[in-house]
C-alpha cells in the first residue's frame, strides 16, 4: 500500500475521545459470535475418547471383511490366455498376419459349474488405452449423432478424422482400433457332440450410454442412408452401419462399440463381451465339464507385447471376483482393533496422570 | 515534453527550487521578471485508482505477486501448448482470485473516493477579486486568500494573515492530526492583522517566501515580504503562524489565511504517506514452504519427463499402432517437444501450489480481525474505546512476541497526574486535601500545617507579594518563607502552556472578572498532563490561573486578581529539557520562570537551596514520583533589553533559526535562583502488575523505554511489577567514555556468571546505552540477554527504536513488540515487529501509527495471550492444511502418470480440477480459521505459559511442514493405490457384471481424496459451532449434489461428455461404498493414533490445558442443532454423521472452570516459579 492515508480522518477526526452518547454506540455488541462465545462441540482425542471408537471400527469391519471375502470367494472365474505367445498354443499360428481370417480353438475345462448369470470379457494387456493422445482421440459430438459433427469431426480425432476426402465416422484412435475379435463357446457333451453357448450381445454397455450418450445421426431412412458421405475407420473391415444386424444394436448405438469406447484406467484391462444368461434354476447356467472356444483371431496385439484373454466369471452384488476388499476390511479391522488394545492398556496405566492433567510451569 | 510526462508519472520531482515564492491572492508582479512557479491543487487523493486506468492499474498490481504472477504463466503455457488440460482448469481460478481481490480493493477505494469526494467538494469561502467568493475545497490554489470561521477544519496549510481579534491571533485545536487537544494559540504578522475585511485584504500586496513542503508538522519556515507605501518590510513567518490542513479553528469567529501548501502537499497528507509494510513470520513461512513446493513441482516434472523420453524410445510404446500421432506432432522438432512435454508437466502438476492460499489467507486475516475490534474484554468502559486493527496482516504476530518494549507514562501508568509534594526552598510539603502540610526537618514540625495556613492567612492582606518590603511586618523568617512560596506558585501558575477551556474563555473574556468563579469550574486544556496538575494544584492552593488574554495572563491569588504582561515563551523542548516564560508583573518587574527537570534547572541555578532540593528531588523520585524544578531570575531592564533583542534575531533568522534560538534560550536560562521542586504522581494503570507477570511467565521479556529519570523509571518498575525486590539490579548509568563503558559493561557480565541464581535486572541510561551501542553491542547485548527485565531511563524518541532495531537484528531474531501512548514512542512503534498503540490522553499519534491500538495496557494479556494464541493457530493450520490437501489433490495424478506412459493423462476431469480448490475444499478452512479456539481463552488468559507452547514459529517448524506434508503424500498413496487395487486386473465392480473406466477410476480416487481431506479438517477441529458442521458436511454434501447433477447431463456446446453418469455409476456399485469408508478410515487411522499417542506421551501443556476445560457439556449434536430449526431432523443426520466419523462419544475427563479462579495469582509462589523460569530461558 502506498498510501495509507485517509481523508476521511479530516472529516471525522474529532477529539480522540467523545464521552458520554458517543461511547455508548462504540461499545461492542455482546453477542455470541462477536464475543467469540458460539455454543461449541469441543471434542479432544484422548485414548479415552478415541478407544471405543477403535473397538467399533474393529467390531464392524472384521465381520464386514469377512462378509466381502466369502463373497468374493464363491466367484468363479476362469482366465483363458488365447495370445498364442506359446508355440505350443493352437492359437500361434494367427501371429503372422498372413492368414486371414485366422480361426483358433482353445480347449478348457471348468472344474466346477457356473450358476447365475455368467459374464464373459476378454482382456487385453499392455494396452494403453489410457494414453492422453488416445483418451481425447473421440467426438462425442459425432457419436451423439450431430449431423455437422459426423461430417467435420472434432480436431482431436487426428489422425484418424479424414479418409480420402471423407470424415470418418466414427472418428479417432479409439473407434480405429476397436477390439474385432469373435469369440464363441461350445460345451462339449460326451466327447465330441458339442452345442454352442447362447451369447447375449445386449446389456453389456451402460444404460445411459446405450440410450443417451451413443445416437445414431438423426433421420428416418436405412443406417446406410444416415452414414453417406462418411468413411470407415481405417482398421475396420466394415463400415459402422453394419456392426450387427440387429437395428437396435447398429451404428454408433451397438453395445460392443460402446463398451470399446469407454476408456479403461489401466494398461492391463477386460471389457465386458457377452452374457450368459441363466436358463432356469434347477441347472447351472455353465455345467462342470469341457468347452472349447472359437476365436476368430484379428485384432494383433504381439506389436506391443500385449496379451489377450477370455474371462468367465459369475457376479456378486459387489462384483467381480476380487479379493483385495475384504482382505483390507480384515486387515484394518484387526489393526483397530489392536490398537484398541493397546489404547486401553495406555488409558488404564497412565490413567492418573491424565486425568489429573495440570500444567507444569 | 519527455519532462512533462516524467513529472506526471511522479519520476522527477516537480519543483526544482529550495523555496516555493508565493504571490498573495496571486497578484503577480507586473512587470515580467518572475517565473510562475506550479503548484499542485488542492484536490485530496487517497484513491489509488481512476475509472479508466482501474482495471489496468489493479491487475498489474496483483500480478506483482508472485503467486499470481505464476499461474499466470502456467495459465499462458497452457494457452500456447498442447496440454493435459484446458486452460480454463487454471483460468477460471486465477480469473476468481483476481476478481474477488479486485471487487474487495475497488470497493475500498470507491470508498475513498467518495471521502475524497466530500473533502474536496466541501464549501469554502476565498477572497477572489475583490469579494468573497463561495467554491469549492478542491478549487483553492496557492495564494488564493480563505476564509475560515469558528469552527471549520482548514482546507489547506494556510499562513494567518488575520483573525477577528485585534491582535491577529486565533485558536486551533489539532486533534485530527497530532491527538493533541489543547488549544494553541497561533498568530499572525503585524502588518496583516490590520486587514480584517476582504476590502483591506485587497489592497494587500505581499509575497511569502518559504520552504518546499515537508512532513514535519512542527517546522515551518518562511518570510513574507509586505509593499507597504512603496516600501517593503520583511517579517519572518514560523510554525505559529501557519495552520495546518486538518486542523480546526477554535475560539474564533473568523480568519483570513493564504494558502502556501495545497492537496497532497499539505502537511497533513505527507504526514500520511508511506507506512512501512510489516510482515509476519508466519508470512515468512509460508514463502519458505512455497518455494520447496515449487522445487517439489518441478522435480516431479522433470522425473515425469525423464521417465516419459526413456518409455519412447521403443516404438511400441511411443506410437503402437492402435494410436498413431499426427504429421505435424512426428515433425516437430526434438527440442521443442521435451520443452513442451516438461511444461505440460508443470501444468499438469502445478495445482500443488495451492492458488486459493493467499486469498484464504488474506480473507481469514481481513475477517479475523473484527474480532478483535468486537471483543468486549478490550473495550474501556470509560473512555469507550474498543480495541482498533489498523493492519490485519499481523495478527498471527501477535502469538510470537518474544520481547515487549513498554513505555512507562501512559503506558504502563494513567498519565493522570496528581499533584502530590513539592519542595519549596528545602521544605518538603505533602499535598493533603488541598492544603499544604510542611513535612521534614522544619523547625516546628509538630505545627507546620498550622504556620503555613497562618502565613497564607496572613498573605491575604498583602497587596503586592512580590515586593518584599511589603513583607515588612512579619518576622523576618516567615516572611522569607511567604515569599518564596508565593514565588513558587505563581511560577507554577505562569510558566506553562496551559489552555483554559474555550466555553469559560468567552465567557470571562466579555464580562468583568467574576470574583465568585470558584477554581474547580475551570477547567485546563494542556498539551502536558504534568502542566495541568501543577496548575490545578496552584489553584487548589490558592493561586488560580483564570486565563491569558492576548498577551496578560490573569492570577487569582487567594480572590486577588493579578495581571502579568507575558512577553515571552521560550517553549520546551527535549534537548533542553525546559520551558520558561519572561512576564511583567503588575509591579513592572520582569522575571523569566524556568521549570524543567532537575538535570536541566540545577546546573543553572546560582541561588536557592539547591542541594536541600537535590536532596528531596532524588526522596521524590524514589517514591515513584515525577519531579519538575522550579527557578526564577528576576531581570532588570537593561538585561531584559538583551535578551529581547537576541530572541527576535534568533527568531527571525533564515537560516540555522534553530540552533540561533538554542543559543539564546541557553544565554537567557541561567543564573537562575532555585524556587523548588514539584512532585507529581502518575498513578499506574490498573492491572499493570499482573499483566507484566503473566507477560514474563509467557516467556516474553520486558523492557520498560522511559524518558523519566533513573530513580523514578527504577521505582516505578518496582511498583509495578518490572523488578523485584529479590533480583539483583545492575547499573549501567553515567558512563562518560567508551572505555569506562566497555570496563563496566565487563564487570557486569561477570557478576552475571558470577550468581546466576539470582534474577537481574538491568537499569540503562540514556547517554550510557548511546556509549554502549555504539562500540560494545555485542557485549551489551550479552548482558541484556542474561537479564530478565531491563530498564532503560533517560531515552530519547530515536533511541527507542535504535534499542528496538538492535534486538531484532540479533541473531535469534526474536519478535519484537512495542507498546506506547505517546508521539516520542512512534519511532519505536515502526520499529517493532508488531506496534500497539495506547489510546491515551497524549493523543492520537501512537495509536494511528500503531498496528494495533487498544485502551489500557492491561488488554495486552488478552491480545496476546488469547488473540495471539488463536490467530496463531489458525492461519498456522490453515497454511499447513493448504500445503496437505494439495499435495493429496495432486500427488494421485502424478502416481497415474506411471500407468499411462507419462502421456500427461489427467486422473480427474477439468471441472475437478478447477472447482477443488475453489469449492470443494474452501470453505471448512476458512471456517475453521476464522472460528478456532482449541483452548477456551480463559484458560488460555489464566496460564500464560501456554504462549510458550507456540513460540517460535513452532507450528510451522520444518519438522510440522514435513509431517503434513508425508501425511499428504501418504493419504494420496492410500487413494491412489487403495483404487488400484479396487479396481485390480479391472474386475467388474457393478452387480451387472459392466466395467468401469478411467473417469469412473478418477472420481473414486477424487471423492475419497475430498471426504478425507475435509474429515481431516475436522479431527484438526476442536472448537465445533454450527457453522463448522454445516460447511464441513455441506462440503461433502455438495459434492456430491454437484457430481451428480454435473454428470447428469450431457453438456451443451461441450467437446466432450466424459463424465457423464460416471458419478452415478460410481455409487450404483456397493464395492465403492465400501471402499470409500475403508480408505478414508486408513488414511486418517494413522493420523489419529499418531495424536493420541502425542497426547498421552509428551502432551504439551496446551493439550494439558484442553482437559481442563469446561465445555464438554456441550455435545457434538447440540452445537449443531442449537441454531437449526428442525430439530429431530437435524439430530438424525447427526446421529448417522456421528456414525460415518465414528468419533462423536466424547468421555470427556470434565473438571469445570469457574470464574472464580484467581486471575494470575498474586502469591509469591507463582512469582517465584516465574521468576526461576525466566532465568532459564
Amino acid at each position: 500500500m502506498a498510501m495509507s492515508y485517509n481523508s476521511k480522518d479530516e472529516v471525522d477526526g474529532g477529539p480522540p475521545c467523545a464521552p458520554g452518547g458517543a461511547a455508548k454506540n462504540r461499545r461492542p455488541d455482546n453477542t455470541a459470535f462477536k464475543q467469540q462465545r458460539l455454543p461449541a462441540w469441543q471434542p479432544i482425542l484422548t485414548a479415552g475418547t478415541v478407544l471405543p471408537t477403535f473397538f467399533i471400527i474393529g467390531l464392524i469391519f472384521i465381520p464386514i471383511g469377512i462378509g466381502i471375502f466369502v463373497t468374493s470367494n464363491n466367484i468363479r472365474e476362469i482366465e483363458i490366455d488365447y495370445t498364442g505367445i506359446d508355440p505350443s498354443s493352437p492359437c500361434n499360428k494367427c501371429l503372422s498376419r498372413n492368414v486371414t481370417p485366422c480361426i483358433c480353438t482353445i480347449n478348457f475345462t471348468l472344474e466346477q459349474s457356473f450358476e447365475g448369470n455368467v459374464f464373459m470379457y476378454y482382456g487385453l494387456s499392455n494396452f494403453y488405452q489410457n494414453h492422453r493422445r488416445y483418451v481425447k482421440s473421440r467426438d462425442d459430438s459425432q457419436l451423439n449423432g450431430d449431423p455437422t459433427a459426423l461430417l467435420n469431426p472434432s480436431k482431436e480425432c487426428e489422425p484418424y478424422r479424414r479418409n480420402e476426402d471423407k470424415p470418418i465416422a466414427p472418428c479417432g484412435a479409439i473407434a480405429n482400433s476397436m477390439f474385432n475379435d469373435t469369440l464363441e463357446l461350445f460345451l462339449v457333451v460326451n466327447g465330441s457332440f458339442s452345442t454352442a453357448i447362447p451369447l447375449k450381445k445386449k446389456g453389456i454397455a451402460w444404460w445411459t450410454d446405450k440410450n443417451v450418450k451413443f445416437r445414431n445421426p438423426p433421420g428416418e431412412g436405412p443406417l446406410q442412408e444416415r452414414f453417406k458421405d462418411t468413411t470407415k475407420p481405417v482398421n475396420w473391415v466394415k463400415p459402422v452401419y453394419l456392426l450387427d444386424s440387429d437395428q437396435d444394436n447398429n451404428g454408433f448405438i451397438n453395445e460392443d462399440f460402446i463398451v470399446w469406447m469407454r476408456t479403461a484406467a489401466l494398461p492391463t484391462f477386460r471389457k465386458l463381451y457377452r452374457i450368459i444368461e441363466r436358463k432356469s434354476d434347477l441347472h447351472p447356467t455353465l455345467p462342470a465339464g469341457d468347452y472349447f472356444l472359437n476365436i476368430k483371431y484379428n485384432y494383433p496385439v504381439h506389436s506391443f507385447d500385449g496379451r489377450k484373454r477370455m474371462i468367465l466369471s459369475t457376479i456378486s452384488w459387489m462384483g467381480g471376483k476380487n479379493p483385495f476388499l475384504g482382505i483390507a476390511y480384515i486387515t484394518t479391522g484387526s489393526i483397530s482393533f489392536l490398537l484398541g488394545v493397546v489404547l486401553l492398556v495406555i488409558n488404564h496405566k497412565y490413567r492418573n496422570s491424565s486425568n489429573t492433567a495440570d500444567i507444569t510451569i | 515534453m519527455w519532462r512533462w510526462v516524467r513529472q506526471q508519472l511522479g519520476f522527477d520531482p516537480p519543483h526544482q527550487s529550495d523555496t516555493r515564492t508565493i504571490y498573495i491572492a496571486n497578484r503577480f508582479p507586473l512587470n515580467g521578471l518572475y517565473t510562475p512557479q506550479k503548484f499542485i491543487d488542492n484536490r485530496i487523493i487517497s484513491s489509488k485508482y481512476t475509472v479508466w486506468n482501474f482495471v489496468p492499474k489493479n491487475l498489474f498490481e496483483q500480478f506483482r505477486r508472485v503467486a499470481n504472477f505464476y499461474f499466470l504463466i502456467i495459465f499462458l503455457v497452457q494457452l500456447m501448448i498442447d496440454t493435459p488440460t484446458s486452460p480454463i482448469t487454471s483460468g477460471l481460478p486465477l480469473f476468481f482470485v483476481i476478481t474477488v481481490t479486485a471487487i474487495k480493493q475497488g470497493y475500498e477505494d470507491w470508498l475513498r473516493h467518495n471521502s475524497d469526494n466530500e473533502v474536496n467538494g466541501a464549501p469554502v469561502y476565498v477572497v477572489r477579486s475583490g469579494g468573497l467568493v463561495k467554491t469549492r475545497s478542491k478549487n483553492i490554489r496557492v495564494g488564493d486568500i480563505v476564509r475560515i470561521a469558528k469552527d471549520e477544519i482548514f482546507p489547506a496549510d494556510l499562513v494567518l494573515l488575520s483573525s477577528d481579534r485585534p491582535d491577529g491571533s486565533c485558536h486551533i485545536t489539532t486533534a485530527s492530526l497530532d491527538g493533541e487537544t489543547n488549544l494553541k494559540t497561533h498568530v499572525a504578522v503585524p502588518e496583516t492583522t490590520v486587514l480584517r475585511t476582504v476590502a483591506n485584504l485587497d489592497t494587500l500586496v505581499a509575497v511569502i517566501e518559504c520552504q518546499q513542503p515537508e512532513a514535519d508538522l512542527y517546522r515551518f519556515m518562511g518570510r513574507m515580504i509586505i509593499t507597504q507605501q512603496m516600501e517593503e518590510i520583511v517579517r519572518p513567518l514560523g510554525p505559529e503562524s501557519l495552520l495546518l490542513r486538518g486542523a480546526r479553528l477554535k475560539n474564533t469567529k473568523e480568519i483570513f489565511g493564504v494558502a502556501v501548501y495545497t492537496g497532497m502537499e499539505t502537511k497533513m497528507a505527507l504526514n500520511y504517506k508511506s507506512k512501512s509494510q510489516k510482515r509476519s513470520t508466519v508470512e515468512k513461512s509460508m514463502n519458505t514452504f512455497l518455494i520447496i513446493y515449487l522445487i517439489i513441482l518441478i522435480s516431479e516434472a522433470i522425473i515425469s519427463t525423464i521417465l516419459k523420453y526413456t518409455w519412447q524410445t521403443e516404438e511400441k510404446w511411443d506410437e503402437p499402432w492402435y494410436n498413431q500421432k499426427t504429421e505435424h506432432q512426428r515433425n516437430s522438432s526434438k527440442i521443442l517437444r521435451f520443452i513442451s512435454d516438461f511444461l505440460a508437466f508443470l501444468v499438469l502438476y502445478n495445482f500443488i501450489i495451492p492458488i486459493s492460499l493467499y486469498v484464504t489467507v488474506e480473507m481469514q486475516k481481513f475477517l479475523g480481525s473484527f474480532f478483535i475490534g468486537w471483543d468486549l474484554d478490550l473495550y474501556h468502559e470509560e473512555s469507550g474505546q474498543k480495541a482498533q486493527v489498523n493492519t490485519s496482516d499481523l495478527n498471527e504476530e501477535l502469538g510470537q512476541v518474544e520481547y515487549v518494549f513498554t513505555d512507562k507514562t501512559g503506558t504502563l501508568t494513567e498519565n493522570e497526574m496528581q499533584f502530590r509534594e513539592c519542595s519549596i526552598n528545602g521544605i518538603k510539603y505533602q499535598e493533603i486535601n488541598g492544603r499544604l502540610v510542611s513535612e521534614g526537618p522544619t523547625p516546628d514540625s509538630s505545627d507546620g500545617n498550622l504556620s503555613y495556613l497562618s502565613s497564607f492567612s496572613h498573605l491575604n492582606n498583602l497587596p503586592h507579594l512580590t515586593s518584599s518590603s511589603s513583607f515588612g511586618t512579619s518576622p523576618e523568617n516567615e516572611t522569607q518563607l511567604i515569599k518564596e512560596h508565593d514565588l513558587f506558585f505563581k511560577a507554577v501558575s505562569l510558566c506553562h502552556t496551559v489552555q483554559i477551556s474555550n466555553v469559560q474563555t468567552d465567557g470571562i473574556g466579555d464580562g468583568p472578572w467574576q470574583a465568585s468563579l470558584a477554581p474547580s469550574q475551570l477547567e485546563y486544556y494542556a498539551s502536558s498532563p504534568d502542566e495541568k496538575a501543577l496548575v490545578e494544584a496552584a489553584a487548589r492552593i490558592g493561586v488560580v490561573f483564570i486565563g491569558s488574554y492576548e498577551e496578560t495572563m490573569e492570577v487569582k491569588i487567594l480572590g486577588k486578581l493579578e495581571q502579568y504582561k507575558l512577553l515571552h515563551i521560550l517553549e520546551f523542548d527535549s534537548d533542553r529539557r525546559r520551558m520558561s516564560v519572561i512576564v511583567q508583573a503588575p509591579s513592572g518587574e520582569k522575571f523569566l520562570f524556568a521549570k524543567g527537570a532537575e538535570s536541566s534547572i540545577l546546573p543553572t541555578c546560582i541561588g536557592g537551596e539547591i542541594e536541600k532540593t537535590r536532596i528531596h528531588v532524588d526522596e521524590f523520585a524514589l517514591k515513584g514520583l515525577r519531579t519538575l524544578c522550579m527557578a526564577y531570575r528576576q531581570l532588570t531592564s537593561k538585561e531584559y533589553e538583551v535578551i529581547n533583542r537576541r530572541l527576535f534575531e534568533a527568531r527571525t533568522a533564515l537560516q540555522q533559526r534553530e540552533e540561533k534560538l538554542a543559543n539564546a534560550f541557553q544565554f537567557i536560562e541561567k543564573d537562575l535562583i532555585l524556587l523548588g521542586a514539584t512532585a507529581v504522581e502518575d498513578r499506574l494503570q490498573d492491572k499493570v502488575r499482573e499483566t507484566i507477570e503473566a507477560l514474563r511467565m509467557a516467556g516474553i521479556k520486558v523492557w520498560v523505554l522511559t524518558g523519566d529519570k533513573h530513580e523514578t523509571a527504577v521505582s516505578v518498575s518496582l511498583s509495578c511489577g518490572h523488578f523485584h525486590r529479590t533480583m539483583n539490579i545492575l547499573e549501567l548509568i553515567n558512563q562518560k567514555s567508551d572505555n569506562e563503558c566497555a570496563e563496566q559493561l565487563r564487570q557486569l557480565a561477570r557478576r552475571i556468571t558470577e550468581d546466576h541464581v539470582i534474577q537481574h535486572g538491568l537499569v540503562v541510561d540514556g547517554t550510557s546505552l548511546s556509549l554502549a551501542l555504539r562500540e560494545h553491542e555485542k557485549l551489551f547485548m550479552d548482558v541484556c540477554r542474561n537479564c530478565s527485565a531491563v530498564l532503560c531511563c533517560r531515552m530519547a524518541p530515536l533511541q527507542k527504536a535504535k534499542v528496538i532495531r538492535l534486538i531484532k537484528i540479533s541473531p535469534e531474531k526474536p519478535i519484537t513488540l512495542a507498546v506506547g501512548d505517546g508521539a516520542n514512542d512512534v519511532s519505536m512503534i515502526q520499529e517493532a515487529h508488531v506496534g500497539i498503540g495506547i489510546m491515551g490522553k497524549e493523543g492520537r499519534q501512537a495509536a494511528r501509527n500503531s498496528d494495533y491500538a487498544i485502551a489500557r495496557f492491561k488488554f495486552l494479556s488478552k491480545l496476546l495471550f488469547v488473540h495471539g494464541h488463536f490467530y496463531y493457530i489458525r492461519i498456522a493450520t490453515l497454511v499447513q492444511y493448504f500445503f496437505y490437501k494439495n499435495v493429496c489433490f495432486i500427488t494421485p495424478q502424478f502416481l497415474y502418470q506411471f500407468y499411462c506412459l507419462f502421456s500427461q493423462q489427467t486422473l480427474y476431469d477439468s471441472v475437478y480440477l478447477t472447482l477443488y480448490n475453489i469449492c470443494f475444499t474452501s470453505l471448512p478452512i476458512l471456517i475453521y480459521s476464522l472460528l478456532e479456539q482449541h483452548i477456551n481463552p480463559h484458560v488460555l488468559q489464566n496460564k500464560p505459559t501456554l504462549y510458550r507452547d507456540i513460540s517460535k514459529n513452532r507450528q510451522l517448524s520444518m519438522t510440522n511442514f514435513l509431517y503434513w506434508t508425508i501425511l499428504g503424500f501418504s493419504h494420496a498413496f492410500i487413494f491412489f493405490f487403495g483404487s488400484y487395487f479396487l479396481m485390480g486386473k479391472d474386475t467388474s465392480l457393478l452387480g451387472n457384471g459392466q466395467m468401469f473406466g478411467n473417469w469412473t477410476f478418477g472420481s473414486l480416487v477424487f471423492t475419497v481424496m475430498l471426504i478425507t481431506v475435509t474429515v481431516k479438517m475436522a479431527l484438526e477441529t476442536h472448537f465445533w459451532t454450527w457453522i463448522n458442521h454445516f460447511v464441513t458436511w455441506g462440503s461433502i454434501i455438495f459434492y456430491f449434489v454437484f457430481s451428480l447433477f454435473y454428470g447428469g447431463i450431457l453438456w451443451p456446446f461441450s467437446d466432450s461428455q466424459n463424465m457423464y453418469f460416471v458419478f452415478f455409476q460410481l455409487l450404483s456399485s456397493g464395492s465403492v461404498w465400501f471402499a470409500i469408508i475403508l480408505m478414508v478410515v486408513m488414511c486418517l487411522f494413522l493420523d489419529i493414533v499418531k495424536k493420541v499417542f502425542d497426547r498421552h506421551f509428551h502432551p504439551t501443556n496446551t493439550e494439558k490445558a484442553q482437559l481442563t476445560e469446561t465445555n464438554s457439556s456441550i455435545k457434538c449434536l447440540d452445537s449443531m442443532c442449537c441454531f437449526s430449526e428442525g430439530e429431530t431432523a437435524c439430530a438424525s443426520v447427526g446421529r448417522m454423521l456421528e456414525r460415518v466419523i465414528g468419533r462423536c462419544s466424547p468421555t470427556h475427563v470434565s473438571r469445570l472452570w469457574s470464574a472464580s479462579d484467581p486471575f494470575y495469582t498474586n502469591d509469591r509462589s507463582i512469582l517465584t516459579l516465574s521468576t526461576m523460569d525466566s532465568s532459564t530461558c
